[in-house]
């Protein structure tokens, strides 16, 4: 009797838990939208400097978006492996997810410092108020997925259901792509549309 | 029934042990029982339901006639904010969720809804956050920006202090609470009804809570951000609503507004589900229309995201804007309109027992649809542009809310209290309960309509006597009082009740749905094995249309060991309270704040590490 490997019984199917990750990503997306759509409603309205186009730089960015979207590409293998019982790829590949969106971090981590110097702060103007808020909120949503990766990467050296771990893995994989969506779209409209237009 | 418990062999050493007590005070506060969670539901929110009324008889007082001195402006002031923000995030929406958490798992022939724990996390940080709002009047610092906090009114160059600041943490902190039980019960419904049950066959209550409930998961986002945004604004500096730095101050009322207007049928969906199933109990027929009732509670979750600017339409957003958000508003009258026919309807015809719960679903529809036609009158932008800020408004929604939200709500405690208790309420106090309270509510708000028509603005502290307006609002501060005392009649009548009120014995109302067939009270475990269902009103057809009692084990295939019960935990309350110490951090020290983000992320990993734990229990005497 193993009632922690058993799976429930659900009238979907779907066990209980994906499903709440789905709504709850759903939600998030409302929640993303709500403050990319404050940042284009006020782009362009900053009474002072500096603007995004004296600060963005668009070489620097590119390099770790490709990262973070190469993160989502290791997260499936991570799940891959969990899903193929195989204890060793899942370990890699969670710890290379994870790697890669703390590379993410230190470019924006990079970024800000460099943004702030430059004299953009929270309270200059409201491009920078709209945009430390959202990449912030972004960002912190990265952390958050890097702190929940290496649970789950300490997580592997004991004993567990399989299944059950394949299902926690590929849970943590839904949001962190979902991470990831959010991050094209603010590069493609704040940075890529911001600065061409 | 006699049960025999073992405890569940937990997997390894936890940072804290699953609690073990099963009465007592620690019993219900590391509980996870839907049951328990939803009488603390009802209980906290029955008392903030008293607080809101009493702030709503002061405000009552100071407007009995011209020139009164009762309560100064200002505290006018914090007075109509408390009293809005309290009745609508700490009374109807927790009153409904009360029901959503008793009912639900019952009414779908579950053991529990779907994350037991992060329910009891919903219901400490309803409280907490609660708590969190109301410290302002201790320390001298109650919000008084109006519940729907315009900015730029919420600057602090013009709401210095911490009042404001208690007004927006709270909300984001009862806004965490709101939605994960959202997820909760959507997960819930979609995933936990019994074998047979299909969508279609569902009780409406379980419909509109899943219509609510999506609406929350996608409106609350929404004022989240704002509300951010006003906390960086507030805490940081930020420039998101100052005008100096070029803000445009309508940016919050798009923001609060997508929110808002959804919000409305957040607090009146639950309420359409409770008279729905009360209404077919005590007529002894089916729902009228329960397809059409279900795809206009759909249809009005569609609608409610379309029609938010019509609280904005002397803005000036210009006539294009307007007519398109007036035409979705009129529109949102057709469904609204079907479910008032299709409960008529229910009852033509029908062998009607006029007990409590059927008085006041009756005062639902007839008082909701007079609100439902004063709001179709603001639903023109030209004559909204008369109404806008007046008395008329105010008496529009307090129908909505108290006449629709609130008569139902009742309803419902009536209606399932003999559930909760194994008691039925006093039938003849109760009729004086809602005499009582349908006669105070007419005298207090019918008079609003020609006060906010004559002129009278909303939310002033006093009037000049040369206006005229004193008469109506004599009448509306008495009515106030018979309201009240309608709501006094009602605690006496649950206090004689609980203590002496005659055993229901089981069906007392000879009722339609599942969580009838159940003893009351229903045990922990709620069903012994899972009841499947063949027809929408399952329980009435297998007592009179010879549906087959079938039933199968729980759907887990180790039944022969019994049932297991998710066990007790100290989390929930943990992780809400550090959660409501970050916002008080966020206050009054940094330090705290930084500690309050560690303590929650160290209580979040002891939740997921927590095991299994809990017991397996063994019903005896079931029919086999």
């Amino acid at each position: 009797m193993n009632h922690s490997g058993h799976v429930e019984y659900t009238a979907t199917g779907m066990p209980n838990r994906k499903l709440a990750i789905w709504l709850f990503l759903a939600s998030e997306c409302m929640f993303f939208g709500a403050l990319i759509a404050t940042y284009l409603i006020y782009q362009g309205q900053s009474l002072v400097g500096p603007y995004p186009e004296d600060l963005f730089d668009i070489p620097l960015t590119t390099v770790s978006t490709f990262i973070l979207l190469m993160s989502s590409l290791a997260m499936v293998l991570a799940v891959a492996a969990a899903q193929k019982e195989d204890l060793k790829q899942t370990r890699l590949w969670l710890a290379v997810t994870a790697l890669m969106g703390l590379t993410f971090l230190g470019f924006q981590a990079y970024e800000y410092n460099h943004f702030i110097h430059a004299g953009l702060t929270l309270s200059v103007n409201l491009f920078g108020s709209t945009f430390y808020v959202m990449t912030g909120f972004h960002g912190a949503h990265v952390a958050i997925g890097v702190i929940w990766l290496s649970s789950l990467f300490a997580h592997t050296f004991r004993p567990v259901d399989p299944k059950r771990r394949a299902l926690d893995i590929e849970i943590a994989g839904l949001y962190w792509h979902f991470v990831d969506i959010v991050w094209i779209v603010i590069f493609t409209v704040v940075y890529l549309l911001g600065v061409g237009g | 029934m006699a049960t025999v418990q073992e405890s569940f062999p937990t997997q390894r050493a936890a940072i804290l042990p699953r609690p073990k007590s099963t009465t007592g005070f620690w019993s219900w506060v590391t509980t996870v029982d839907h049951k328990r969670i939803g009488i603390m539901y009802a209980v906290t929110a029955i008392f903030f339901f008293l607080v809101g009324g009493i702030e709503a008889l002061i405000i009552r007082l100071q407007l009995f006639s011209p020139d009164m001195n009762v309560v100064s402006a200002d505290v006018f002031n914090q007075l109509f904010t408390m009293h809005g923000t309290t009745m609508v995030f700490l009374a109807v929406m927790p009153l409904s969720a009360a029901f959503f958490n008793y009912l639900l798992p019952l009414m779908l022939g579950a053991r529990d809804v779907a994350f037991p724990r992060l329910n009891a996390f919903s219901y400490w940080l309803f409280l907490f956050g609660g708590i969190f709002i109301n410290t302002g009047w201790f320390v001298n610092a109650a919000p008084a920006v109006g519940w729907f906090g315009y900015a730029n009114l919420t600057s602090p160059a013009y709401t210095p202090g911490l009042a404001t600041d208690f007004w927006n943490i709270g909300l984001q902190i009862l806004g965490i609470g709101t939605l994960v039980s959202a997820f909760n019960f959507i997960v819930t419904i979609i995933n936990m009804r019994a074998p047979g049950m299909t969508l279609m066959k569902m009780p409406v209550f379980a419909w509109t809570t899943l219509v609510t409930s999506f609406l929350i998961i996608f409106a609350f986002p929404s004022v989240t951000v704002g509300m951010i945004l006003l906390t960086f604004d507030r805490l940081f500096n930020a420039n998101f609503f100052e005008v100096a730095a070029n803000a445009d101050v309508v940016l919050w009322q798009h923001l609060f507004w997508i929110f808002g207007h959804p919000e409305v049928y957040i607090l009146i969906l639950p309420a359409m589900g409770i008279v729905s199933e009360v209404l077919p109990t005590f007529a002894r027929k089916p729902l009228f229309g329960y397809s059409v009732m279900v795809f206009s509670t759909i249809l009005i979750g569609f609608l409610g995201f379309a029609v938010w600017s019509h609280h904005m339409f002397t803005v000036g957003m210009g006539p294009v804007v307007n007519s398109i958000f007036s035409l979705a508003t009129m529109a949102i009258a057709i469904p609204t309109g079907v479910k008032i026919f299709n409960w008529i309807s229910t009852l033509w015809g029908g062998s009607i027992r006029f007990k409590a719960p059927l008085l006041f679903a009756l005062g639902f529809v007839w008082m909701f649809m007079i609100g439902g036609l004063s709001g179709v009158m603001h639903s023109s932008a030209p004559s909204n542009a008369q109404q806008q800020d007046t008395y008329f408004v105010v008496a529009h929604f307090h129908y909505v809310l108290i006449g629709g939200a609130i008569f139902a709500l009742f309803a419902g405690l009536y209606y399932w209290f003999p559930k909760v208790t194994g008691r039925l309420m006093n039938e003849k106090i109760g009729v004086v309960n809602f005499v009582l309270m349908f006669i105070g509510f007419n005298v207090t708000f019918f008079p609003m309509h020609f006060l906010g028509l004559m002129g009278m603005p909303r939310r002033i502290y006093t009037y000049d006597p040369a206006l005229g307006l004193q008469f109506w609002n004599q009448v509306s501060t008495i009515g106030s009082f018979i309201l009240a005392a309608g709501v006094a009649v009602y605690l006496y009548n649950l206090a004689v009740s609980l203590k002496k009120g005659e055993l229901a014995g089981e069906d007392p109302w000879d009722a339609r749905t599942l969580e009838w067939m159940l003893p009351n009270p229903p045990p922990v475990y709620n069903f012994a094995r899972i009841p499947v269902v063949s027809a929408r009103d399952e329980f009435w057809a297998r007592k009179y249309e010879g549906a087959p009692a079938k039933e199968v084990a729980a759907g887990s295939e180790d039944e022969e060991d019994g049932i297991h019960l998710p066990g007790n935990s100290y989390f929930p309350i943990i992780m809400a309270g550090m959660i409501t110490l970050f916002g008080y951090g966020l206050l009054y020290s940094g330090a705290l704040a930084v500690a309050a983000i560690i303590l929650t992320i160290l209580s979040a990993m002891g939740w997921a590490f927590e095991g299994v734990g809990g017991t397996i229990i063994y019903p005896k005497g079931d029919a086999e």
